[in-house]
């Protein structure tokens, strides 16, 4: 990684019982979640690298631009940097309508600097219908897309979400993921996005920071990340693995798609999605299980595969057993009984069996 | 019970004194209004004292002081003295100064209120948005304190319009100078003129109840931005 390409940020700050240390060098495209628990540390380090709050201790140079080093007292304050907020509660202004509301920022940049079209920004969130409403008239949902065209209009260099879905119900958030995914396919700026539901960010990320009490615990790509075995413990039921593949066949008979993938093919519930496009599947630990020879049962999905290692769960009865299919990992959770009955070892050959896979 | 010339020009130069004096307050109050709302400094809760000390002082304890300060020998008067100005009590612009001092309560506490209420959300949405100090104060700040900017302009005027014990200090009663309606009441009251009393002071009433009825209606459609 070349010193222009990327996100250098390091940041100490202290108030009360909270202190947040964080040292981080990250991609300088894609998504990029900042996962943990509420009180974690992740909308403060959100909002160090936004300059809405001023480490007392700091580095940051986004794409080699520096905007903080505290060692030499230079901070860029926050409306010199070239960044885009969305905020979780949207954050509209009161006194403006939608059509106003998105002006705010685009007057503010030079017209030279513009790179973001108006049009463009409506399209792509929706929104074309909204610009006379009051904010107060508006869905949350409505809100929360007026909130990103309006960060993105003023053509951010750099993207910051800041659980832009934790104040909606699930029918709002399927409706605004979708639009999160166009940015992140149609947008070649970096999007640091904080969230603790892992389904948002199994979803949309592809480098994942994990943080807990203000600590960076793991910082690397989403499959990476996903796959180690000392933290899936945290996430619990929703430990599992993000595989990447691409719709080979739809069976209109069965409603169902076949996924082509690294280690083999996947068989999944039709969602629509054309044949050639690449698909996100998730399959979560508790839907993986393991047999040492192939037997026919009423599951689908069966795969050859490799033992690699095991770690310990959250429960003593429990086992996570990492697995090598083709090129990608899986995690399977079983009992620590069935492992031994089946004498579970690392390098065996062994046949998994998946439950469900989910297609984001 | 018609009006007779000296009520006209007290009438006058009331609305002229309270005119002036919101303007001033406008001006010197919101800076003020706004450094209170968001300071964390140690001397705030000073500094809000002084605002409010002329909610509870009587108005003569206020315009003695300002009548000694802006006197021959008081630090303004000398000042004013020097610059050629001459002196300050019992003129027109003296009775301005008193007028403001004495209103600045009733301006910076609503729109300090209303600053507060505002938060730190909006300011910071504007902060990444581009928008710099000065630029977030008079586009997002002061546009959304537009309901305590009403109701302390309201108020101001109208406890200007209403004083009296500061007006008898600081400015006598001079006609066509700082004779205003209160005053002229008073003169007329003394006189035993109680019928073009009645009219001044008539006046007064349904000019106040107006406004405040004006105000408390407001206040009860407190979501101003429908």
């Amino acid at each position: 990684m070349e010193m222009s390409d990327g996100i250098e940020a390091s940041f100490q700050v202290r108030f009360g019982e909270f202190a947040l240390s964080a040292e981080l060098c990250l991609p300088g495209k894609g998504v990029i979640a900042l996962f943990g628990p509420s009180g974690s540390g992740k909308t403060t380090l959100l909002r160090c690298v936004a300059g809405l709050q001023r480490a007392s201790a700091g580095r940051l140079v986004v794409n080699g631009d520096c905007w903080q080093d505290e060692s030499k007292k230079f901070f860029v304050p926050t409306h010199r940097r070239p960044l885009g907020y969305v905020f979780q509660e949207a954050n509209l202004f009161a006194h403006l309508n939608v059509q106003h509301n998105l002006e705010f920022g685009m007057k503010r940049v030079a017209a030279s600097e513009r790179r973001v079209v108006w049009e463009q920004a409506l399209e792509l969130l929706g929104i074309g219908h909204l610009l006379n409403r009051r904010p107060t008239t508006l869905s949350g949902g409505e809100r929360q897309r007026v909130g990103i065209a309006r960060a993105l209009l003023t053509s951010p260099r750099l993207l910051l979400l800041d659980e832009p879905l934790a104040s909606l119900d699930v029918a709002r958030k399927k409706e605004i993921l979708p639009y999160l995914e166009r940015l992140r396919d149609e947008l070649s700026i970096p999007i640091l996005y904080v969230s603790h539901a892992p389904d948002e960010v199994a979803r949309l990320a592809d480098h994942i920071v994990v943080l807990e009490e203000g600590r960076i615990l793991a910082d690397g790509s989403l499959a990476e990340t996903l796959t180690r075995l000392d933290l899936p413990i945290r996430l619990g039921d929703e430990a599992g693995v993000v595989v990447e593949g691409t719709i080979a066949e739809r069976d209109s008979a069965w409603h169902l798609a076949r996924v082509d993938f690294s280690g083999g093919a996947l068989w999944v519930r039709d969602g629509g999605t054309p044949v050639g496009h690449k698909v996100r599947v998730r399959i979560l630990a508790r839907d993986v299980s393991i047999a040492p020879t192939r037997f026919d049962s009423s599951i689908a999905n069966t795969l050859p595969a490799t033992v690699v290692d095991n770690g310990e769960d959250d429960h003593p009865a429990l086992l996570l057993v990492r697995l090598r299919v083709g090129s990608e990992f899986l995690i399977a959770r079983l009992t620590k009984r069935s492992a031994s009955h089946i004498g579970l070892v690392p390098g065996m050959p062994v046949w998994v069996q998946i439950k469900a896979v989910a297609v984001l | 019970m018609s009006l007779i010339a000296d009520d006209w020009s007290a009438i006058s130069l009331s609305l002229q004194l309270a005119t002036l004096t919101i303007l001033l307050l406008l001006l010197i109050g919101t800076p003020i209004a706004w450094w209170l709302a968001r300071t964390r400094s140690r001397w705030k809760g000073a500094v809000g004292a002084v605002v409010a000390l002329p909610i509870v002082l009587p108005p003569t304890v206020l315009g003695f002081y300002l009548l000694i300060t802006l006197g021959p020998n008081g630090p303004i008067g000398n000042l004013t003295q020097s610059l050629g100005l001459g002196l300050l009590p019992f003129t027109f612009p003296g009775l301005v100064i008193a007028s403001v001092c004495y209103s600045l309560p009733f301006v910076v506490q609503p729109v300090q209120n209303a600053f507060e209420a505002i938060g730190d959300a909006p300011l910071e949405a504007a902060a990444t948005l581009r928008a710099g100090p000065w630029d977030r104060f008079f586009f997002v700040a002061l546009p959304l304190a537009r309901p305590g900017l009403i109701t302390g302009t309201i108020l101001g005027f109208a406890h200007t319009i209403g004083e009296f014990g500061m007006v008898l200090m600081i400015g006598g009663n001079i006609p066509d100078k700082t004779r205003v309606v209160s005053m002229q009441i008073y003169n007329h009251v003394e006189a035993f003129e109680y019928a073009q009393a009645h009219t001044l002071a008539g006046g007064l009433l349904v000019f106040s109840f107006c406004v405040l009825w004006a105000l408390y209606s407001l206040g009860a459609g407190r979501k101003i931005w429908k």
